[in-house]
């Protein structure tokens, strides 16, 4: 980088645009709920609130969990739900949760392909590829060929399990446990465990972890 | 418990039990419906029965038996099943929750 600054002209910010169909309907819906008295604006605010309060860091926490506390850990894959409103995470969409074990013999991979569910409640709002049709039709269709792209190859005497979500159940990957953490503590081995690992497109990794 | 002579309402009970071989239904009614199109005539396995029974949001979205409840099933199914010419490796698999209506013993 040779300068100091950024030249380039800063994209605005606001609508230059008109609203498209979509969000127009969003905009009327909401007012029509709203002036009903169904909903109150409070309401709205809110429920933002609740959404930008799950992250993929709540999910880490749950794993590395699970990773130093077998209890813990059978708790989870009998009753993945019980297991993290144990833990205070709750589940305010009203959906199940199956905790998915990465073993040497199984990888598991998760996927909506009718729409974007997603185990909100532990990890937050999904990547915005997850919700694209190519992720969605191909996971279930070439699985392997999707992972190879993030990366990730799976020996063929390996059993590739995709995972597709339908209404209630929601999904989430307990990745394997690197190796060469064993003395690690909880919050060292929280960090290894990002979002995609919980969906299933790569494994855990200390690669690139500073100790 | 049997001997006490309890019969149970219909729709109680779940209709099948995890290793009950089961073919997902062909239909195509119009409308949205939570079972992907890819999955519809493919047989597979129940892996287990999701308990509670669940509200049937397929009837609750289009307004009808409001609060209905309906067993759901997580059901395997190999890719080889789903996909003739899959490429992966023959233990590759695929598992999802369907409703009990749409569902029927082999």
């Amino acid at each position: 980088m040779g300068g100091s600054h950024h030249d380039h002209p800063r994209a605005e910010i606001g609508q230059a645009e008109p609203p498209g169909y979509y969000e127009i309907m969003e905009t009327a819906v909401r007012e029509l709920l709203v002036e009903k008295k169904l909903i109150g604006p409070d309401e709205i605010r809110r429920q933002i609130e609740v959404l930008d309060s799950r992250t993929p860091a709540l999910g880490a926490k749950v794993v590395a969990r699970a990773w130093v506390d077998g209890e813990f850990r059978a708790r989870l894959l009998a009753d993945g739900r019980a297991a993290c409103e144990a833990m205070g995470i709750s589940f305010y969409d009203d959906t199940d949760l199956i905790v998915l074990e990465n073993t040497d013999k199984v990888h598991n991979l998760i996927v909506c392909t009718l729409c974007s569910c997603y185990p909100r409640p532990v990890l937050g709002l999904p990547p915005d590829w997850y919700k694209l049709k190519p992720y969605r039709a191909r996971a279930v269709s070439e699985p392997r060929a999707v992972l190879a792209e993030f990366g990730t190859i799976i020996p063929d005497d390996v059993e590739v399990r995709v995972h597709d979500s339908t209404a209630m159940v929601r999904y989430l990957v307990l990745p394997r446990r690197p190796e060469g953490t064993e003395a690690w503590n909880e919050e060292q081995l929280a960090a290894l465990v990002t979002r995609d690992t919980m969906i299933g497109v790569v494994p855990a990794t200390i690669g690139r972890m500073p100790r | 418990m049997p001997g006490l002579g309890v019969v149970l309402a219909l729709g109680e009970a779940p209709i099948f039990r995890p290793g009950d071989r089961v073919r997902v239904l062909a239909r195509a009614p119009i409308g949205h419906y939570r079972v992907p199109l890819y999955l519809r005539g493919k047989q597979g396995v129940v892996e287990r029965v999701i308990e509670p029974a669940a509200i049937d949001n397929e009837a609750e979205g289009y307004g009808r038996n409001a609060g209905l409840k309906r067993h759901y099933y997580r059901i395997a199914v190999p890719m080889k099943v789903i996909w003739p010419n899959y490429p992966g490796s023959p233990l590759d698999g695929l598992r999802i929750e369907i409703f009990e209506t749409w569902l029927e013993r082999m």
